[in-house]
């Protein structure tokens, strides 16, 4: 009688207990849980460069792949974007591709900004904004590191504040 | 703990108060009073008994009435202390919320931020009051139906002189000829469709035992609710997304994994019109100026057709036309689309018409698509534009050059080259709203601003809710219990021989003002005298004894 007593106290009690830890773990994750999250396969999508050719991101599997999104008018972006360029260059011979977002403003606007900066990665644009959408793009600028396998392995959100950050980048996803 | 045998021969749960059958006293200190307290019947409380282990120790501390009620208390006080500033997601984002609550609201404002009031109904503290609040209505409910349910459904038709003498509706009466009283009143009480049961001539008469059950259905009902508000947390069962689109525009809408498109045909703000519309109201529409009447989406929706990747051309069906109003969303496999925001007029098109500046003469027109402009226009006949640079929403930076602030075509401005078979090498002018500027003066062509044509912009609210069910059942269940509890009584009327005597006692849970006036009607012609409001007479006395003192 009394064990069966404690015996379902305690069910209760874990039951409840059980529904009130869900809750409060629910409610302090929630914010981080990303609709591209660190662990999970990178939604595939296909976008032209502002030289005219595609890229389609499961073409880059083996590789890894440094994608950011960005847009003219975000000074942080506008800051980052040598250093990346500047990456690009470096290890243009390596299993590591580099592309760059814009969030779907007009080439007018875009060929400007690349002129004004000289930069020579791929620039793609996202006209139809399909592509942020996927991914749940917010803030801006924000950067998805890539593994050779297709999977996410880190999300840095917010500027790349110098040159080392893209370097250590880099290494996260070489294969 | 051992468990006490009445000396009736009823075994009762340790800490019974009142024996479940017949109702003798079996904790005196608890039953002092010289009226029973009937609220549980005088059951053992479960908690009240045992604390033993650190499970108890918890349970006993979530079963306690008080212990709920400040619970209550506290979340009400906190919940309020939320709304005395906004909170974080309503402010705007100009700065960070720590410097802007500071800025608006002064020391206070900086408290409140400190206090993490900013963000109060997410907060960690918050969710755990509202969570005890829902394991205190379990515990409570638990520790109190199951005795309370043991003792109703345990009690003998005979009960206890002690028990019967303690009821706050009692007497005893006289009688000659005890049978035909008691079956004038049974006659009666079956009128009143009382539960008449019978035992050595003595009788309980029982109604409405289910209202007593009203306040835990309640219960059910809040605990279904905040079921619902927990499965909120679980992934896809509950979005809350935004998608504005421009007339003309078609965009994948959010959440849906890629497959839906929208496209928005036009959106239309209605006002009312003191010509048209009723006369009664045209002061009124005077007075108020703009009066919206309807905001309206005409919308196609569309599915992907192919499995085309974000980013491709991807191939459209369309699957339905529809008018999206305020309460009147486009709803399509579990998503609905609700009206919510607007931007009236934003700009789409300019028009610009190439001059020369002395003669007046046009040279042909241009119209720029404001959101995604051309490199270049020719005119023809050697004439065309170049556009070097563009600002969809411009600005002068810190450092004096033009910039622009954002996508959004508010306030576009234009660095132009404009070549003529006079000026094959081109002239330079930014061109901005109401600005022509020449880095040279010397321009011989002007382009000049000849139009604009502007676009609406709708804003929709992308919901999807599969826990709302759950919401209503638990709002069901809850009036029901509200209702069971409310509108029924729970009475009951004991009448018992004692010798020459007859003994009667009521008791309800509640409105006995109405079982009074019942057992009046049921013992009319029974020769039963009516039993005295026991404590009413108490009460009298009482009132007595201090006017007395008075004089």
């Amino acid at each position: 009688m009394k064990k069966q007593r404690l015996f379902i106290r305690t069910m209760i009690l874990l039951v409840l207990g059980a529904a009130v830890v869900y809750t409060l773990y629910a409610n302090f994750t929630k914010d981080d849980v990303k609709k591209v999250a660190v662990g999970k396969k990178a939604p595939n999508f296909v976008l032209t460069d502002m030289n005219g050719e595609q890229h389609r991101l499961s073409d880059y599997e083996g590789k890894g792949v440094l994608l950011n999104f960005w847009a003219t008018w975000c000074k942080p972006c506008e800051r980052e974007m040598p250093y990346m360029d500047k990456q690009y260059q470096e290890n243009k011979e390596e299993d590591v591709q580099i592309l760059a977002v814009n969030i779907g403003e007009s080439d007018v606007v875009v060929n400007e900004f690349i002129k004004k900066h000289d930069l020579t990665f791929p620039i793609l644009n996202d006209k139809k904004q399909e592509v942020q959408t996927v991914y749940g793009i917010g803030n801006l600028p924000i950067t998805f590191l890539i593994a050779p396998d297709g999977n996410v392995v880190n999300v840095h959100e917010g500027e790349i504040i110098n040159e080392q950050v893209v370097i250590d980048m880099i290494k996260e996803i070489k294969p | 703990m051992k468990e006490v045998k009445c000396e009736c021969g009823h075994v009762n749960p340790h800490g019974t108060v009142l024996c479940e059958s017949c109702g003798l006293t079996l904790i005196e200190e608890k039953a002092q009073g010289k009226l029973h307290d009937m609220r549980y019947e005088g059951s053992a409380r479960r908690s009240q008994t045992y604390n033993k282990t650190i499970v108890d120790k918890i349970w006993n501390f979530f079963s306690s009435v008080k212990v709920g009620v400040w619970l209550i208390v506290i979340t009400l006080i906190a919940s309020a202390l939320g709304t005395i500033f906004p909170q974080e997601m309503y402010i705007p984002t100009i700065m960070t919320a720590a410097e802007y609550y500071e800025d608006q609201y002064g020391w206070l404002g900086k408290l409140y931020y400190d206090l993490g009031f900013h963000n109060l109904y997410s907060s960690w503290w918050y969710l755990v009051l509202i969570a005890s609040i829902g394991v205190s209505l379990v515990i409570c409910s638990i520790d109190r139906v199951v005795p309370l349910y043991r003792a109703l459904k345990k009690q003998r038709v005979t009960r206890h002189e002690s028990f019967l003498k303690r009821q706050r509706l009692f007497t005893t009466s006289a009688s000659e000829n005890i049978d035909a009283s008691f079956e004038k009143a049974k006659e009666n009480l079956a009128m009143k469709r009382y539960k008449i049961r019978e035992e050595d001539g003595n009788i309980l008469a029982e109604k409405g035992r289910f209202s007593r059950w009203g306040p835990y259905v309640n219960h059910c009902g809040l605990i279904i609710f905040l079921l619902g508000g927990i499965l909120r947390f679980v992934p896809g069962m509950y979005i809350d997304d935004m998608l504005w689109i421009r007339e003309g525009e078609t965009k994948v809408i959010p959440e849906t994994n890629g497959e839906y498109y929208l496209e928005n045909k036009e959106f239309t703000l209605e006002v009312y019109d003191k010509e048209k519309d009723n006369e009664a109201f045209s002061d009124a529409i005077e007075n108020a100026g703009m009066v919206p009447k309807n905001f309206q989406s005409d919308v196609i929706l569309y599915k992907k057709a192919d499995d085309s990747l974000p980013g491709e051309e991807a191939k459209l069906e369309q699957i339905k036309e529809y008018n999206i109003r305020v309460n009147e969303p486009l709803k399509f496999d579990g998503y609905a689309l609700y009206q919510t925001e607007y931007r009236l007029g934003e700009l789409s098109t300019m028009t610009f018409t190439m001059i020369n500046k002395k003669s007046k003469e046009e040279f042909g027109e241009l119209t720029i698509e404001l959101n995604d402009p051309q490199t270049k226009y020719d005119l023809g006949d050697g004439y065309s534009v170049e556009v070097m640079s563009y600002f969809p929403d411009f600005e002068f930076n810190e450092s004096g050059e033009p910039t622009t602030k954002s996508r959004i075509p508010n306030n576009p401005a234009f660095v132009f080259k404009m070549f003529s078979p006079e000026k094959p090498e081109g002239e330079i002018s930014f061109v901005a709203i109401q600005q022509n500027l020449e880095p040279f003066g010397d321009n011989e062509y002007q382009l000049r601003f000849s139009g604009i044509e502007t676009n609406d912009v709708t804003g929709l609210t992308v919901r999807k809710d599969l826990t709302l069910w759950l919401f209503a059942l638990g709002g069901f269940i809850f009036m029901i219990g509200v209702a069971q509890g409310s509108y029924w009584n729970h009475r009951r009327i004991w009448l018992r021989r004692n010798n020459d005597e007859i003994w009667v006692a009521a008791h309800t849970n509640k409105n006995w003002h109405g079982l009074k006036r019942e057992i009046s009607t049921i013992l009319e012609g029974t020769g039963i005298d009516e039993p005295l409001d026991q404590l009413q007479e108490k009460e009298n006395q009482d009132s007595e004894i201090k006017n007395r003192n008075h004089e």
